[in-house]
C-alpha cells in the first residue's frame, strides 16, 4: 500500500509531461487524462480501504525519518476526499472533452489536459501532505494550475477576473510563507505531526496568533466571510468545467487544511471554535443573501458556493464528534452538488447562448432532460429529502442541537433560514430559466473563442458526463449510513491527534 | 533565539511597502508589490531558522567533512531550502503576472484592474439625474 501512496500526485504529474509531447495528437491527449484520473481514482479508492481498515497509511519521501523529511499520510478523511476528489475530475474531464470534442476549435486544448493534471496532483498532494511546507507546496501547484486554467480564453473577460484571482489568491500564499515562518520560528518544525506535539509547550498566547494566521491563509482559500468576495468576481468568468472543478474542489482544500490545521496542531482553543462558529453564521447568510440578487445563473451558484462554506464550518466550530462528522459528509455532498450544478449551468449557457436569468426562460419544455439534471442537485444544495443536502444537514444540526450552547443554536437558525433562502435562490433559477415562455436561442457573442454557446442543443458527452454527476449526488442518499459512519470514524480521528501523531512518528 | 533588529525592520519595511503597491490600481505596481511582500515573507523564514553560522552539512573542518546532524555553530538549512522553494514559486508566479499585465495592455491599452461585472453593471443602471446635480461626479 505504500507504494500506491505517492501515486495520485506522481501520476498526474508525469502525466502531464506526456500531455504536453503529446499536444499534436488531441485523442492520445484526451486517453492519456483519463487513464490516468482512472488509475488516480482506483489508487485512491484502494487507499480508502486500507485506511478504514487499517489506520493511516505513511510514505516518508526519500527515506528521510518523519521530522526531518516529508511524509505523505493517507488517513481516513484525506483518503475519502481523495476518492471523491478525483471521481469529481474524471466526471468534469469528460464533460469538458465533450464540450471540446464538438466544438472543434482546436486552440487552448493542447494547454487544458497538462493543466488540468496538474491541477489533480495539487489537490492530491494537498489531502495527502503531513507537512506544512509542502501543503504551500501543494496550493502553489495547484494554484498555478487554476490561474492558467482560469485565464484559458485570454479575452479581456477572463484577463480582468485572473487578475483578481492572481493577485488575491498570491497574497494569501505571502501570509502562509510568513505562517509558515512563524511555526518554524515558534517550534522548529513544519512536520504536522511534529509540531502538533511541540506546540504545547508553546504558550497559549502565541498559539492562539499562529492558528489565526493559517486560519486567515485558508479562509481566503476556502472563501469564508470577511474574504470570499474575489471568488464570485472571479469564478463565472472561466469555462464552465474549469469553473466546476474550482467550485466543487479548490474551496474544499481550503476547508480540508482548515480541518486539518485546526484539529491537529491547534486542538481546545475555545476561542477559535467559537469564532468559527460565528464566522459559519456570516459565511451562509451573507453568501446566500449574496445569490438572491444575482442575475447571472454561474454568479448566482458561485454566492452559493461561499454559502455553504459556511456548514462545514459550523460543523468544525462544534469541535465535537458528531459535528465533525457532519462537517465531513457536507464536504463529500457539497463538492459533488456544486459541480454538478456548475455543470449544469455550462449546459444551460450552451444550449441558450446565455446564463443571464432575465434573457432565459421555457427551457423545460425544450429540454425535459436538463430540467431533471438541474432540479435534482438544486433541491438536494437546499437540502430537501431524501437527497444528500437534507441528510448532511441533518447531521450538522443534530449535533449543534445537541451541544446546546447559545453560538451553536444561533448557528442552526442561521443554518435553517440559509437553507430556506438557498431554495428560494434554486427555485428563482427554476421559475425563470425552466419556466415561462421560451426564449430565442442568444447567438454566440465571440464565435471567435474556444467557448462554443447558443448551439440550441448539448453534445451527448456533457449530458452523459452531467448525468453520471447527478448520479453520485443521488449516491450519496444510498450509502449514507455507511458514509456517515465512515466520516464518524474520520471525525474521532481529527479529535484524537495522538493517532495520526503515532502514525507518522512511529 | 536571537533575533536580528536590522533585518527584523527590513523585513516590515518591505511589508509595509509591499501592501502599499499592493493597494495600487495597475497590475505592474500591484506585482512589484507582490514581489516585496515575498521578499519580507522569505526573510521571516530565514530569521526562523535562527542565528547563521558555519555552513550545513560541511563541517567546519572543512569542504568535504559530511556532519550528519547539525552540530554546534552551523546553520538551520530547513529554512534556506524552503526559501529556495518560495522564491523559485514566487519568480513563476511573477513572470505569469507580468504575462497578463502585458495581455491586458494589448486588450485595453492600460493594466489597471477593472472593476466587479456587477458593480460595473450596478453603476451603469444608476439614476443619470444623480451625475447631472453633482458635478463633481463627472469629474
Amino acid at each position: 500500500m505504500r507504494v500506491l501512496l505517492p501515486l495520485p500526485v506522481a501520476l498526474p504529474l508525469l502525466a502531464a509531461g506526456g500531455s504536453v509531447l503529446l499536444s499534436r495528437w488531441q485523442r492520445a491527449q484526451r486517453a492519456l487524462s483519463v487513464l490516468t484520473l482512472v488509475v488516480v481514482l482506483a489508487i485512491a479508492v484502494a487507499l480508502l480501504v486500507v485506511a478504514d481498515r487499517d489506520g493511516a497509511t505513511v510514505v516518508q519521501l526519500g527515506g528521510w525519518a518523519a521530522p526531518a523529511g516529508i511524509s505523505l499520510v493517507a488517513d481516513r478523511l484525506s483518503a475519502l476526499l481523495l476518492v471523491v476528489s478525483a471521481s469529481v475530475l474524471l466526471v468534469v474531464l469528460l464533460y469538458a472533452i465533450g464540450q471540446g470534442a464538438a466544438d472543434g476549435r482546436r486552440s487552448a486544448v493542447a494547454v487544458f489536459h497538462p493543466c488540468y493534471l496538474v491541477l489533480g496532483a495539487g489537490i492530491a498532494m494537498a489531502f495527502l501532505t503531513g507537512d506544512l511546507f509542502n501543503l504551500f507546496v501543494a496550493f502553489e501547484v495547484m494554484l498555478v494550475a487554476s490561474y492558467v486554467l482560469i485565464t484559458l480564453d485570454g479575452g479581456s473577460a477572463q484577463v480582468r477576473a485572473g487578475m483578481t484571482y492572481v493577485v488575491v489568491s498570491l497574497l494569501s500564499s505571502v501570509l502562509f510563507v510568513t505562517a509558515v515562518g512563524l511555526v518554524y520560528a515558534a517550534t522548529g518544525t513544519v512536520n504536522m505531526a511534529d509540531a502538533a506535539g511541540r506546540l504545547q509547550d508553546v504558550p497559549e498566547g502565541l498559539r492562539l496568533a499562529l492558528a489565526l494566521t493559517l486560519l486567515v491563509v485558508f479562509g481566503v482559500k476556502a472563501a469564508i466571510f470577511p474574504v470570499f468576495s474575489w471568488l464570485p468576481d472571479s469564478y463565472p468568468t472561466a469555462p464552465s468545467p474549469v469553473t466546476a472543478v474550482f467550485a466543487g474542489l479548490l474551496t474544499k482544500v481550503g476547508v480540508y487544511a482548515v480541518l486539518r490545521t485546526q484539529t491537529l496542531l491547534f486542538p481546545g482553543l475555545g476561542a477559535v471554535a467559537d469564532l468559527l462558529l460565528v464566522l459559519a453564521v456570516l459565511t451562509m447568510v451573507v453568501g446566500v443573501l449574496g445569490a438572491l440578487v444575482q442575475d447571472d445563473l454561474k454568479r448566482l451558484l458561485s454566492f452559493t458556493v461561499v454559502s455553504h462554506i459556511g456548514y462545514m464550518l459550523l460543523g468544525l466550530g462544534l469541535a465535537s464528534t458528531a459535528g465533525l462528522a457532519g462537517a465531513i459528509l457536507y464536504t463529500v455532498h457539497h463538492i459533488v452538488v456544486q459541480t454538478t450544478l456548475f455543470l449544469v449551468a455550462g449546459l444551460v449557457e450552451r444550449r441558450t447562448g446565455t446564463s443571464s436569468l432575465a434573457r432565459s426562460g421555457g427551457l423545460q419544455r425544450a429540454a425535459p432532460v436538463l430540467a431533471l439534471l438541474y432540479l435534482l442537485p438544486a433541491l438536494s444544495l437546499a437540502g430537501i429529502p431524501p437527497l444528500s443536502g437534507f441528510l448532511a444537514k441533518l447531521g450538522l444540526i443534530q449535533a449543534a442541537t445537541s451541544d446546546g450552547g447559545v453560538l451553536a443554536l444561533g448557528a442552526v437558525a442561521a443554518a435553517l433560514v440559509t437553507s430556506l433562502l438557498t431554495l428560494y435562490a434554486m427555485a428563482k433559477v427554476w421559475s425563470s430559466v425552466f419556466w415561462g415562455t421560451p426564449s430565442e436561442v442568444v447567438p454566440d457573442p465571440d464565435p471567435e473563442d474556444t467557448l462554443e454557446v447558443g448551439t440550441a442543443r448539448t453534445p451527448r458527452l456533457m449530458t452523459g458526463a452531467t448525468a453520471l454527476a447527478v448520479a453520485g449526488g443521488l449516491a450519496i442518499t444510498v450509502v449514507a449510513g455507511p458514509l456517515y459512519g465512515l466520516t464518524s470514524r474520520a471525525a474521532d480521528d481529527l479529535l484524537t491527534p495522538s493517532r495520526y501523531v503515532e502514525a507518522v512518528l512511529p | 533565539m536571537t533575533g536580528n533588529l536590522t533585518l527584523a525592520l527590513l523585513m516590515g519595511l518591505l511589508y509595509g511597502v509591499g501592501t502599499y503597491l499592493l493597494l495600487q490600481r495597475t497590475l505592474t505596481r500591484v506585482v512589484v508589490g507582490l514581489g516585496l511582500l515575498a521578499h519580507g515573507a522569505n526573510l521571516l523564514l530565514l530569521q526562523a531558522g535562527g542565528p547563521p553560522g558555519v555552513a550545513p552539512f560541511v563541517g567546519p573542518e572543512g569542504a568535504g567533512v559530511v556532519v550528519t546532524s547539525f552540530g554546534e555553530g552551523t546553520a538551520d538549512p530547513l529554512p534556506q531550502a524552503m526559501v529556495l522553494t518560495a522564491i523559485v514559486i514566487s519568480f513563476g508566479v511573477t513572470a505569469f503576472l507580468l504575462a497578463l499585465a502585458f495581455r491586458s495592455w494589448v486588450l485595453t491599452g492600460d493594466d489597471e484592474v477593472r472593476d466587479d461585472v456587477e458593480d460595473a453593471r450596478v453603476a451603469r443602471e444608476r439614476p443619470q439625474e444623480q451625475a447631472h446635480t453633482d458635478p463633481e461626479a463627472e469629474l
